[in-house]
C-alpha cells in the first residue's frame, strides 16, 4: 500500500522491540467479541489511476457551473479564482499544517491570520474580526447566540430577507430556547423589522443585500435597535458586494457576518466555505472562534500568537463562548491571497463588473417582458414568472442552462412565492450567457 | 559543542543565543501585506466599467476601503516567504497527539479540483449534480460499513460541529419520547473541551466522571452516575489517554438500560478503523473527523467536516439534508420532515472534504485502513517500548491504541517543564506533541505517531527524545528553558498579547511605532 511505509520485516523488527508476538496482540484491551469478527462490503486497496476513473467517473455525471450559461447564486456565487491563489495554497508549508498551537513555527499561518482579520475588520467598517467561522450560515447562528450572550436578553427577530437556510440553521441552533422571532419572507424587499423592536430584543438579523438581491439601507435600523438596547447584525453572503456598498460598520452595525466564499473559494457544491465574522471592539471577549494578536518574542521580534483563548472551549470547557474548535484555515488563506491580488483597486472594478453584469441582466428580462421585483441590486435579483419557477428552471437545465433558484426549492409549501426566481451575474456571465437565457426562456414561456 | 546522534549540535555556541533565531538567510522576516501593499497596486487585470447609482438604492461606498493590493510576483513572494515560516507533515514528524497528522495524498487534492466537483452550486437541480450525490452516497456507504450503523449525517462541518449534531439527535430523541427532563450529560475528566462544550451549549448540565488507576473508565463509575435524569455519556474510545475503554460495552449497555443514549467521540478513530466497528460497541452517535482520520489536510486549522454515524434509535432525527435513492436516482431531501432536528448550515456540508475522504477510503482499500489503523497502534507501541525506561507513562502495564501519553513525573527536580521539553524538540527539528492534555495528568505529552512515519524516522525521533530526556535529568537547563533557539521566532508574549490585544494593523500603530 503505497501510503504505508513499513515492510514486514520493518513490522517484525518493531513487534521484537516491543515484545508482542503480532499486531494483534496489541488490540489485548479490545474485547473478543468485536474485534475483526466483520468483512465489511468495501473493495481493497486499488492503484493511483482505478482511483482516479472512479472519482473522474463520478465528476462527470455533474453539469458544471462553466459547462454553459449560468445564474445560480442565492449565497454562493461562481467567481473568478486567479491561478496563483490555488497553487499557493497547496503549498505543503500551507495545507499540511494544523492549528498553530506552537507559534514560533507557526508564524506563516499566524500573520496571514492576522492579515485576514485586518481585511475582514476593514472591508466590513468594523473594529475587530475573529480568525473565521466554518461559513456564513454557522457565523450568522454564532452571532445571535452572541447578542444574547452581550445584552442578557432573549429576543431574536430574523428579517424575512435572510437566507432562508441561514434561517433554518439559527431555528435549529436556538432549538427549545424562546425568543426566536422568523418573519415572513420579503419578496418585495419590503421594511419589516423595525417595528417589531422593543426594550426585550436582543438583536435584529438582517441581510444586505437580502437573499432576494434587495440592497437594504440599515442604518435607520441600527439607530432604532441601538435606541432600545439591541444590537444590529448584519448579514452579507456576497462579499464582493463590498467593494462597492457602504460597509454595514458604517451604517451602525453591531456585529458583522458573511460568507467569504466568493472571495478565493470555488462553489464546491456548498463547502468548504469561510464564514467572516467582525464586531466591536467592546464586543470581542464575547466573541466565538480563535483570535490572533500581535505580540513580541524573547528577542523583541514582532510575532504573531493565538490569544484571548480563555473564551475557547480547550480553556473554558463548559463556560467557553462557544464550542468551535477548528475554524476554515485554508478557505481563509485563500481568501486572504485573493484579496491581496484585488487590494482595494481590483475589488472595487470587481464589484462595479458585477453589478454591471446584472444590470445588462435585468435589462434583458425586462427587455422581454419580465417583472423583475428589485428597484435596487448589487448582482442578483429576483423574477416574478407568470408560472411556477420550478418546472421552467427544469426544462433550461435540459438545454444546458442553470438559471437560477426557485424560492420554492427553500420555501417549500408557499404558493406566494412558487412563481419567483432568484438569479446572479458575476463577471464572468457574458452577454452570449445572458441572450441564450432569456431566449431559452422566453420559448419556455411561450 | 555537544552533537546529537545525527550529528548536529545540540545547543548553539553561546554567543549566538544573544542574536535573533533562526537560519536567517532562508527565513528572513516579512513584513505585514499592509507594510508592502499599496493601493493602487493589484494582481488581476479588471476593466474599470462606469456604473451609475441608480439601482444601487442611494448604498454607494462613500469612504476608501483601506485594502492594499499586491501584484502577482510580489503576492506570490509574500506567501511563499511567509509559507516557509510554517512547520507541516510534509517537512517532518508531526506527533499532536489527539490531531492525528498523517500523510496527505495529493490525489485527493487532485479529484477535489475536478471541475465536476469543484465548479458545481449546492443549489442547482439536482438531476445536474447526481455525481456529486454519488459522492455523498458511496461515503455514506463507507462509514457505514466501518462503524456498523444504521444512518449517517454528512453536513457537520467539523468534529465540535458534529458533537452537536449527535447531541441534537439525542436531545431530539429524548423529547420525542417525553423524556426531556433529561438534563445531566456525563463526561469524563479526559475529554476534548469541546465535549462539555457542546452539552453545555445544548443546556445540559455536565457531571464528570473519574477514570480508574488504569486511565479508564470502570462501568461502576457510569452505573453510580446514572440515573433518570442523565440524557447521555458522552465518552470518547480510544480515550484521550490511548487507551481502549475496555468495558466499553458494558458500559454502553449500563446507558442504554438507564433511558440515556452513548455519544462517542470519533476523533480517534484512526486506532481502530476497520479493526473494531463502533456499532458493535452500542453506540448511538459518532462523529468522525474525515481531516484526521481520512486525511483531508488540515490546512493550518480546517476547514475540516465532522460526518456523524447514528444507530437505529436515533436515525429518525437525523438533520437535512440528507440523500434518498430512488432507483438510480440519488434524491436529497432538503426539509425536516417528522423527527429531523433540523438543519446545522447551509447547503450540504463539506462537499470537498466528502471527495478527498473517499479518495483516500478507494486508494487505502478495506484492507489498507485496517492496515493503517494497525500501523498506527504498532508505531505508537514502538515509541512506548523504547521511551519507556527514561519517561514515565501514568498508565503503564497494557498496550497503547494509536497515541502514547507520559506526564512530567520524569522531569522532576530537573527545573524543565512539559513546555520546556516541547520548545527543546522544536530545535530538533520535530513538532512538538500535544502538550498539558489530557487534564488527568500532570504536565501531559501526548505522542500520536500515525501510521505515516517511517521506521527509519520513527528512530531519529526517538533518539532525539531520549537525548533531550537524558540532557535534562543531566541538568543541562538551558537547552530546554532558551529554546528554542533555531525557530523563526523566540518563544513569544502569550500574556502581552492577552492583556493588551492588537487583533489588526492599523496606520495609527504603525506611526506610533515609527515615531518612537
Amino acid at each position: 500500500m503505497r501510503y504505508l511505509p513499513h515492510s514486514a520485516a520493518d513490522r517484525e523488527h518493531m513487534l521484537a522491540t516491543i515484545g508482542a508476538a503480532s499486531i494483534d496482540e496489541l488490540f489485548s484491551t479490545v474485547p473478543k467479541s468485536v474485534l475483526g469478527t466483520f468483512s465489511p462490503d468495501l473493495p481493497d486497496h486499488q492503484p493511483e489511476f482505478a482511483v482516479e476513473a472512479h472519482m473522474r467517473a463520478l465528476a462527470g455525471k455533474n453539469h458544471a457551473a462553466g459547462d454553459g450559461p449560468f445564474f445560480v447564486g442565492a449565497g454562493a456565487y461562481r467567481h473568478h479564482v486567479p491561478a496563483t491563489v490555488d497553487h499557493l495554497i497547496q503549498r505543503s508549508e500551507w495545507l499540511t499544517a494544523y492549528t498553530p498551537y506552537q507559534p514560533e513555527i507557526s508564524q506563516g499561518t499566524l500573520q496571514m491570520l492576522f492579515e485576514f482579520q485586518t481585511q475582514v475588520a476593514n472591508l466590513t467598517g468594523m473594529d475587530v474580526a475573529n480568525a473565521s467561522m466554518y461559513d456564513g450560515s454557522t457565523a450568522t447562528a454564532e452571532a445571535v447566540l452572541m447578542a444574547r450572550r452581550i445584552t442578557k436578553r432573549n429576543k431574536v427577530f430574523l428579517s424575512g430577507g435572510l437566507h432562508p437556510q441561514y434561517r433554518d440553521t439559527v431555528v435549529t441552533y436556538l432549538s427549545g430556547e424562546e425568543g426566536l422571532e422568523c418573519l415572513s419572507p420579503s419578496p418585495e424587499g419590503q421594511g419589516d423589522i423595525v417595528d417589531h423592536i422593543d426594550d426585550q430584543t436582543a438583536a435584529i438579523v438582517i441581510q444586505t443585500p437580502d437573499f432576494y438581491g434587495h440592497l437594504r439601507n440599515v442604518s435607520a435600523l441600527a439607530e432604532a435597535a441601538h435606541a432600545k438596547g439591541a444590537l444590529l447584525i448584519v448579514v452579507v453572503t456576497e462579499i464582493v458586494s463590498l467593494g462597492l456598498l457602504e460597509a454595514p460598520g458604517a451604517l451602525g452595525a453591531d456585529i458583522v457576518v458573511a460568507e467569504g466564499q466568493s472571495i478565493g473559494n470555488p462553489l464546491t457544491f456548498g463547502g468548504p466555505y469561510v464564514g467572516l465574522l467582525a464586531c466591536r471592539d467592546k464586543f470581542v471577549r464575547q466573541m466565538p472562534g480563535r483570535l490572533c494578536g500581535e505580540t513580541v518574542d524573547a528577542d523583541g521580534q514582532r510575532g504573531f500568537v493565538l490569544t484571548l483563548s480563555t473564551r475557547e472551549q480547550h480553556i473554558r470547557r463548559e463556560k467557553a463562548t462557544s464550542n468551535i474548535c477548528t475554524n476554515s484555515g485554508l478557505c481563509a488563506l485563500a481568501f486572504t491571497i485573493h484579496l491581496s491580488l484585488l487590494g482595494e483597486k481590483g475589488l472595487t472594478r470587481l464589484a462595479k463588473l458585477n453589478h454591471a453584469r446584472a444590470v445588462a441582466l435585468a435589462d434583458a428580462l425586462e427587455g422581454a417582458g419580465l417583472e423583475v421585483l428589485n428597484n435596487s441590486f448589487f448582482n442578483e435579483m429576483t423574477v416574478r414568472l407568470p408560472s411556477p419557477a420550478t418546472p421552467i428552471v427544469e426544462a433550461l437545465a435540459q438545454k444546458g442552462i442553470l438559471a437560477g433558484l426557485p424560492v420554492s426549492r427553500l420555501e417549500p409549501g408557499k404558493p406566494e412565492v412558487e412563481n419567483l426566481l432568484v438569479l446572479a451575474a458575476t463577471e464572468l456571465t457574458t452577454d452570449a450567457d445572458i441572450a441564450a437565457f432569456v431566449d431559452s426562456l422566453k420559448g419556455e414561456l411561450a | 559543542m555537544s552533537m546529537n546522534s545525527q550529528g548536529r549540535p545540540t545547543a548553539p555556541a553561546a554567543e549566538s543565543r544573544t542574536v535573533s533565531s533562526g537560519p536567517a538567510a532562508l527565513l528572513p522576516a516579512e513584513p505585514l501585506l499592509f507594510e508592502i501593499g499599496d493601493r493602487d497596486h493589484s494582481g488581476v487585470d479588471l476593466p474599470d466599467v462606469e456604473v451609475d447609482d441608480s439601482r444601487l438604492g442611494g448604498l454607494r461606498r462613500k469612504a476608501p476601503l483601506d485594502l492594499p493590493g499586491l501584484t502577482e510576483p510580489e503576492a506570490l513572494r509574500h506567501y511563499v516567504r511567509l509559507s516557509r515560516r510554517n512547520y507541516s507533515i510534509d517537512s517532518g514528524m508531526y506527533p499532536l497527539g489527539s490531531c492525528t497528522m498523517k500523510h496527505n495524498p495529493r490525489l485527493n487534492e487532485k479529484m477535489a479540483r475536478l471541475p465536476g466537483f469543484a465548479d458545481v452550486h449546492p443549489l442547482q437541480p439536482v438531476s445536474t449534480v447526481q455525481g456529486a450525490l454519488g459522492i455523498m452516497e458511496q461515503l455514506s456507504h463507507w462509514l457505514m460499513e466501518l462503524t456498523n450503523t444504521a444512518a449517517v449525517a454528512l453536513s457537520p462541518k467539523a468534529g465540535a460541529h458534529g458533537e452537536l449534531c449527535g447531541m441534537m439527535a439525542i436531545k431530539a430523541a429524548h423529547e420525542a419520547k417525553g423524556q426531556g427532563h433529561r438534563k445531566i450529560v456525563l463526561v469524563p475528566e479526559s475529554a476534548h473541551g469541546t465535549n462539555p462544550a457542546t452539552a453545555a451549549f445544548l443546556g445540559y448540565s455536565v457531571k464528570s466522571i473519574d477514570a480508574n488507576e488504569n486511565g479508564t473508565v470502570d462501568v461502576e463509575a457510569v452505573v453510580a452516575a446514572l440515573s433518570d435524569d442523565v440524557a447521555a455519556i458522552m465518552l470518547t474510545n480510544p480515550n484521550t489517554c490511548g487507551l481502549f475503554e475496555s468495558q466499553i460495552i458494558e458500559i454502553a449497555k449500563a446507558v442504554h438500560d438507564a433511558g440515556a443514549y452513548f455519544y462517542c467521540d470519533g476523533a480517534n478513530f484512526n486506532a481502530i478503523m476497520g479493526v473494531v466497528r463502533p456499532g458493535d460497541l452500542g453506540i448511538d452517535a459518532m462523529h468522525i473527523n474525515l481531516h484526521k482520520t481520512f486525511s483531508t489536510p488540515h490546512g493550518g486549522g480546517g476547514p475540516g467536516s465532522g460526518p456523524v454515524v447514528l444507530s437505529e434509535a436515533l436515525a429518525p432525527y437525523a438533520p437535512v439534508p440528507f440523500i434518498r435513492k430512488n432507483g438510480e436516482n440519488i434524491g436529497l431531501v432538503e426539509h425536516a420532515e417528522d423527527g429531523s432536528f433540523g438543519r446545522l448550515t447551509a447547503f450540504h456540508g463539506q462537499m470537498g472534504m466528502y471527495v478527498r475522504a473517499l479518495t483516500y477510503m478507494l486508494s487505502h482499500g478495506a484492507d489498507g485502513l485496517a492496515q493503517a489503523a494497525r500501523d498506527a497502534v504498532l508505531n505508537a507501541n514502538y515509541i512506548k517500548a523504547r521511551l519507556d525506561d527514561l519517561f514515565s507513562a501514568p498508565f503503564d502495564g497494557q498496550p497503547v491504541m494509536h497515541e502514547v501519553l507520559f506526564d512530567d513525573s520524569f522531569l522532576k527536580g530537573t527545573d524543565v517543564s512539559t513546555l520546556d521539553f516541547a520548545k527543546a524538540m522544536i530545535d530538533e527539528g520535530f513538532h512538538p506533541m500535544t502538550m498539558y492534555f489530557p487534564l488527568v495528568v500532570h504536565g501531559a505529552m501526548l505522542i500520536e505517531p500515525t501510521e505515516s512515519e517511517s521506521l527509519q524516522t520513527l528512530d531519529v525521533f526517538i533518539e532525539t527524545m531520549r537525548d533531550l530526556a537524558h540532557d535534562a535529568k543531566a541538568g543541562n537547563v538551558g537547552r530546554f528553558t532558551q529554546a528554542p533557539m533555531r525557530a523563526p521566532l523566540r518563544r513569544l508574549d502569550e500574556t502581552r498579547a492577552a492583556r493588551q490585544p492588537k487583533l489588526k494593523w492599523s496606520q495609527e500603530d504603525q506611526r506610533a511605532k515609527a515615531a518612537e
